[in-house]
């Protein structure tokens, strides 16, 4: 058996999921033998900073607080990208110009396309 | 005990240890008695100090601060507790783990110090929950803190893990929820807990 070349590696294996589970156990037997259990409605309560909880915890969230961050990304992205073309303007080619410029368009042609969606008027 | 105390002490200078499990519980309890993180008043600055470098309250092993009661040992009524929060201290005190203390710090805690006569405040916050050790001071020095800290872990030194006057955690009859308070028209609902505090006879 210790000649097979999976043995050392199952030998591994083996100590690697005790010393996985094992701290895990231990806890576990801690808490179900050793540890003073005293539960009641007020511990066994979800909320910990003192206050009762009111409501339920699934809520929806609006979904224009994404179509705001993704917008964002236009200005976010843009403003990376001006920077150098603003430092090395004046020694920039014209073709270096132009592919800035439809860069920065497809950008605007975005903004403008969700400013015609309705997207930027928060309702 | 099995082994007196002399000869425990004799066998200690031969480098032999003896020890029971009471003692070594204890003591592993009493070196990691951690705090909960909150405070309520004036007296909340001086906890505040008494943890940091000056004084060091790590040096008795209750440096670690939990910002949930479910991870504290220890609850400091730091600073006067007033009729709106009392529900919520109570509340926490009922959701932490057993073992749990309580320092009463300062004379706000105690009895409502010289906020006493408010309508708003608390005259004690003894009325609600069980209190281990009473600091007096407006607000205690840190040194008074640190004072009430190795009283509690005398205290818990001291404690028997078996027999008629062990600790409420481990008598399963003993209680172990205090009831929360709630806003009445003129005054807290109960006004006190009952087993907790006696109610002084008021003699006009």
């Amino acid at each position: 058996m210790a000649s097979n070349p999976y043995f050392s590696l199952t030998v591994l294996f083996a100590a690697a999921l005790g010393f996985g589970l094992a701290p895990l156990a231990l806890a576990w037997l801690w808490a179900r033998v050793f540890s003073p259990p005293k539960p009641n409605a007020i511990k066994n309560a979800i909320y910990e900073c003192g206050l009762e909880s009111k409501g339920d915890a699934w809520v929806q969230f609006r979904s224009a607080y994404y179509l705001y961050a993704i917008i964002f990304l236009v200005f976010d992205v843009e403003a990376v990208f001006l920077l150098p073309f603003a430092v090395a303007f004046t020694g920039l080619g014209l073709d270096a110009c132009l592919a800035m410029l439809v860069f920065v368009l497809l950008l605007v042609e975005g903004l403008a396309w969700a400013w015609a969606k309705g997207v930027l008027t928060w309702a | 005990m099995a082994v007196d105390e002399g000869l425990k002490i004799e066998l200690g200078k031969q480098g032999i240890f003896v020890t029971s499990l009471q003692e070594l519980y204890n003591w592993g309890r009493r070196n990691s008695v951690w705090p909960m993180q909150f405070g309520l008043a004036c007296c909340a600055i001086e906890m505040i100090a008494t943890t940091m470098a000056r004084y060091d309250m790590a040096r008795f092993g209750a440096e670690v601060f939990r910002p949930s009661p479910r991870q504290a040992d220890m609850m400091i009524i730091s600073g006067t507790v007033t009729k709106k929060m009392a529900p919520q201290v109570v509340r926490l005190y009922n959701q932490m783990a057993e073992p749990k203390y309580v320092i009463a710090m300062g004379a706000c805690a105690i009895s409502g110090g010289p906020f006493k006569q408010g309508y708003n405040v608390l005259k004690g916050i003894d009325r609600y929950i069980p209190v281990d050790v009473h600091i007096p001071g407006c607000p205690p020095r840190p040194e008074a803190l640190l004072q009430a800290l190795i009283t509690l872990q005398k205290k818990i030194d001291g404690q028997h893990l078996t027999g008629e006057d062990r600790p409420r955690f481990l008598n399963a009859e003993a209680q172990s929820e205090f009831p929360v308070p709630e806003q009445g028209a003129h005054d807290l609902e109960p006004t006190s807990n009952t087993g907790v505090w006696p109610v002084p006879l008021v003699i006009r």
